[in-house]
């Protein structure tokens, strides 16, 4: 009697585990079916809102399937390095220049037709040739329409670090854009000045947020009153919500507070899909995709002869506004790193 | 006669060791990559006085958190277990949903009150100081950590055989006496079981207290995976965050010392009789219903109003996609961590010694390791073992098993230490073996304890994120992923959908299960 309770125990205990694994395997089989062979890995640093409809648009118009991997930038780059060449990735796209780079020198992508970005304009262009920008973003000064007055807005960046605005400012030190920035700030001003102006600014009350976004919604609460970010996020808030109270604007023309960003995508060395990539970044640089960016996401085209949104500065109030810079000259980022390890930023 | 001083027999070393073998592989990853590593950068980058800081931070974090957790979680369990308040069930569960809330949301929502267009001030006008620093940290910590305890004790506290307390007033004790000299040494194991997790839950977090802006050694790790992209110093120094675990559950070992508590003599069990509240119980009720109202209605109001502020075109077919998609991952991991931690807390709690406690110790540094760095040691070992399980679902519910199987281990533990060995040496003396006495005396006894943690497994998987993103499927969408690639946005409206289904789901499924768990 009693070892029967317990065999039934046993196979009860057998049973319940089972149906908990079921799920598992039905999931299994489904995902595994629509996996299809011939279908494009893509792992995406750029947020699924924003890709999804490119990726519906591309498959309807292409026949190619895209599997798609969302993360962060920087995870999804340690995990390309981590899975070396044994990676299932075909594809790339980034949010910043910075991990594009480091994977570059490490030789993990191929050579882009040259046709790809041939006709890009001058600051978009990289001439390695192993990876090219999709979109473009503007650094840009936000700052609160409540607390800010007309005479306070500064003329370059550089002015920050008076004493005026101490204690209004916030960053975001681990940002990709804003140490993209620094760099850009090192190789045009030279080490020793932006080291200066990082420590004045530090000595000045700069108050450290995790993004960009954090950054907008801190001006929103009254934390601070200024921050440098990427154009977009502004504007996004703005679309949300028109009454937000906060404006943002370009430094004077050819400051490197106006440093122009780019989001990129690349193929990675391994794919044997290359046709279907190459493709696909062709459809990345196309007129439709182009006015996508522009129009739902609020970044500038890097194709010639699409009209940047309407809340945009146009693209020639851009060329005047941006800084004299090589994106290959960016690739220096440990170095901006060390920099800002040893000022205890990071 | 003691059940310590035996040696365990050797299947259930065994079973006790799988666990243990799953996180040795994580760790020979880290050391593999430390290896790497160029002694003089590891000087600079590692051993520099800014980490020492980090550390401090996150020290004084921790210490804040477990005093608040235990403040919050002694007094609520007592009142819900002990006493003679209404509606015990209904504020266990809500005492408990606080679990079902993902730590960013928390720290969002205590964020959101505050400033200037924060919800205080559109509600009423007033704009106070957003939360930041250590202050908002430990609060968004301690509110979504504190059930950690408030289980371990719950169990525990029902668990008391009522003959010690009732032998002790016998002797002319008063009941404060009662509580502090023979309750709360019975409760020293759960103690220290939820302030271990919750202690080693705080060294690695970094969600929230990104949020809050206050830096903790966390952000060591997080600045060198994602500014320099870079896998060997961030070994080093999870290596380093993985020492501090092995002294603090060593701390935790050394105090809990021989306990033994079961009842030796020969009786019945019996459920303790219920301590009547009289006066103070305006001021119990109070508690509980403040504590419920800012752990789990403050998320609610957040989530509520973000659903109202914008309401998003709700795409019911997938929130539950992504439902299924997340339980189908969490529900395997939680039998699957219990299965692993059960062997370990019996052999932990019959057969303590060297071995148990290594064990024990082993499946704690799987819950302490930092998430990225056992995502990418999986990464690492799946692609050279077992490359057709790479990014397959399987791989993903290993990885969840071998994270969180400590957290099942407290609840057992406590459990198996309030079953007395002399139940199944009764079942060998009448010809049972020693697997037929196990399952037939002690086993059900364990069942509060074996339910109490899977659900803290599978809750904690439901919020789970960084390994989702390395190790899930491509195109495999939990509903925790699509919360944050929403939030990262700026996007709350939208991610309100998704975060309240994790709310909605996980706290079904902690309210199903208290209210089944049965009684002794």
């Amino acid at each position: 009697m009693q070892s029967y309770n317990i065999a039934k125990r046993l196979r009860l205990a057998a049973a319940a585990l089972l149906l908990a694994f079921s799920p598992a395997a039905v999931f299994e089989a489904l995902a595994a079916g629509g996996r299809e062979a011939d279908a494009l890995t893509l792992y995406s640093g750029r947020g699924e809102a924003l890709v999804d409809p490119l990726i519906e648009r591309f498959e309807e118009e292409t026949g190619i399937k895209v599997n798609v991997r969302y993360g962060g930038t920087a995870e999804l780059a340690v995990l390309l390095q981590e899975e070396g060449s044994r990676t299932p990735a075909d594809l790339f796209w980034a949010q910043d220049a910075g991990a594009l780079g480091a994977l570059s020198t490490a030789d993990r992508f191929r050579e882009l037709p040259e046709d790809l970005y041939a006709d890009l304009p001058a600051i978009y262009r990289s001439r390695t040739g192993s990876w090219v920008a999709t979109s473009g973003r503007a650094r840009v000064l936000v700052y609160s329409n409540e607390r800010v007055e007309e005479g306070e807005r500064p003329s370059s960046v550089f002015d920050l670090a008076d004493e005026r605005y101490a204690g209004r400012f916030g960053w975001a030190p681990t940002n990709g854009s804003f140490q993209a920035f620094v760099t850009a700030m090192r190789v045009v001003h030279g080490d020793d000045r932006t080291a200066d102006w990082l420590e004045a600014m530090d000595e000045g009350g700069a108050l450290r947020y995790r993004n960009n976004t954090a950054l907008v919604e801190a001006i929103g609460a009254g934390e601070i009153d200024f921050a440098i970010t990427n154009n977009y996020y502004l504007l996004r808030f703005l679309a949300d919500d028109p009454d937000y109270p906060a404006s943002q604007m370009f430094f004077e023309g050819g400051d490197i507070g106006n440093l122009v960003n780019v989001a990129g995508v690349a193929i990675l060395a391994e794919s044997d899909r290359r046709e279907q990539a190459v493709e696909f970044v062709r459809f990345l640089l196309s007129r439709w995709s182009q006015e996508f960016f522009t129009g739902e996401i609020y970044e500038y085209p890097v194709l010639e002869g699409v009209e940047p949104n309407a809340q945009l500065e146009t693209f020639e109030t851009l060329l005047e506004a941006s800084p004299e810079l090589d994106l290959d000259a960016m690739e220096d980022l440990d170095g901006t790193l060390a920099l800002l390890r040893e000022l205890g930023l990071l | 006669m003691p059940a310590s001083g035996r040696r365990p027999p050797w299947f259930l070393l065994v079973a006790a060791s799988i666990g243990a073998i799953g996180v040795l592989l994580p760790l020979a990853y880290l050391v593999l990559r430390a290896f790497e590593a160029d002694l003089q950068a590891v000087q600079a980058l590692v051993f520099r006085q800014r980490n020492l800081r980090l550390l401090f931070n996150t020290l004084t974090l921790s210490f804040t958190v477990l005093v608040g957790t235990t403040l919050l979680a002694v007094p609520l369990a007592f009142i819900t277990v002990r006493t003679d308040i209404r509606h015990k069930r209904l504020l266990t569960i809500l005492a408990t949903l606080p679990l079902a809330v993902p730590g960013y949301v928390m720290a969002y929502a205590l964020i959101s009150l505050g400033g200037n267009y924060g919800i205080l001030a559109r509600l009423t006008g007033l704009a106070l100081p957003r939360m930041s620093g250590l202050s908002g940290a430990a609060a968004a910590l301690t509110l979504y950590t504190y059930p950690y305890l408030f289980l371990n004790l719950r169990a525990a506290l029902a668990g008391v055989d009522p003959s010690y307390e009732e032998t002790a007033r016998s002797l002319g004790y008063g009941r404060t006496e009662i509580f502090f000299k023979v309750t709360l040494p019975h409760l020293r194991p759960a103690l220290l079981a939820g302030w271990l997790v919750i202690g080693l839950y705080v060294l690695g977090d970094f969600g929230a207290v990104a949020l809050m802006r206050y830096e903790v050694f966390s952000y060591a790790i997080f600045t060198q995976y994602h500014g320099a992209f870079d896998r060997v110093y961030a070994a080093w120094l999870s290596l380093m965050l993985l020492a501090m675990t092995v002294g603090v559950v060593g701390l935790e070992w050394r105090l809990l010392g021989r306990t033994k508590l079961w009842r030796s003599g020969s009786g019945v069990g019996r459920k303790p009789a219920e301590v009547p509240l009289g006066r103070t119980r305006p001021f119990a009720k109070l508690f509980v219903w403040l504590v419920i109202l800012a752990a789990v209605g403050l998320p609610v109001l957040i989530l509520s109003y973000w659903l109202l502020l914008a309401p998003p075109d709700l795409r019911p077919a997938q929130v539950a996609a992504s439902f299924a998609a997340s339980a189908a991952a969490s529900v395997p991991a939680a039998a699957l961590a219990a299965l692993l931690a059960l062997p370990v807390a019996y052999t932990a709690a019959r057969y303590p010694s060297v071995i148990s406690r290594t064990l024990e110790r082993a499946a704690y540094i799987g819950y302490a390791i930092p998430p990225l760095a056992l995502a990418l040691a999986m990464v690492f070992f799946a692609l050279r073992s077992a490359p057709a399980l790479y990014q397959t679902l399987p791989l993903l519910i290993l990885a969840y098993a071998l994270n969180f199987q400590a957290l099942a281990i407290g609840p057992i533990r406590s459990a198996v230490l309030q079953a007395s060995p002399r139940l199944e040496e009764a079942a060998r003396s009448l010809g049972r073996n020693r697997v037929e006495a196990f399952v037939s005396t002690v086993l059900p006894l364990l069942r509060r304890g074996i339910v109490a943690g899977g659900v803290l497994v599978f809750v904690i998987a439901m919020k789970e994120l960084p390994i989702t993103f390395l190790l899930a499927p491509t195109g495999y969408r939990t509903l925790a992923m699509n919360v944050f690639s929403r939030t990262s946005e700026a996007m709350l409206a939208q991610a309100a959908p998704y975060a309240a289904a994790i709310v909605v789901f996980s706290g079904l499924f902690i309210g199903f299960l208290l209210k089944h768990e049965g009684s002794r």
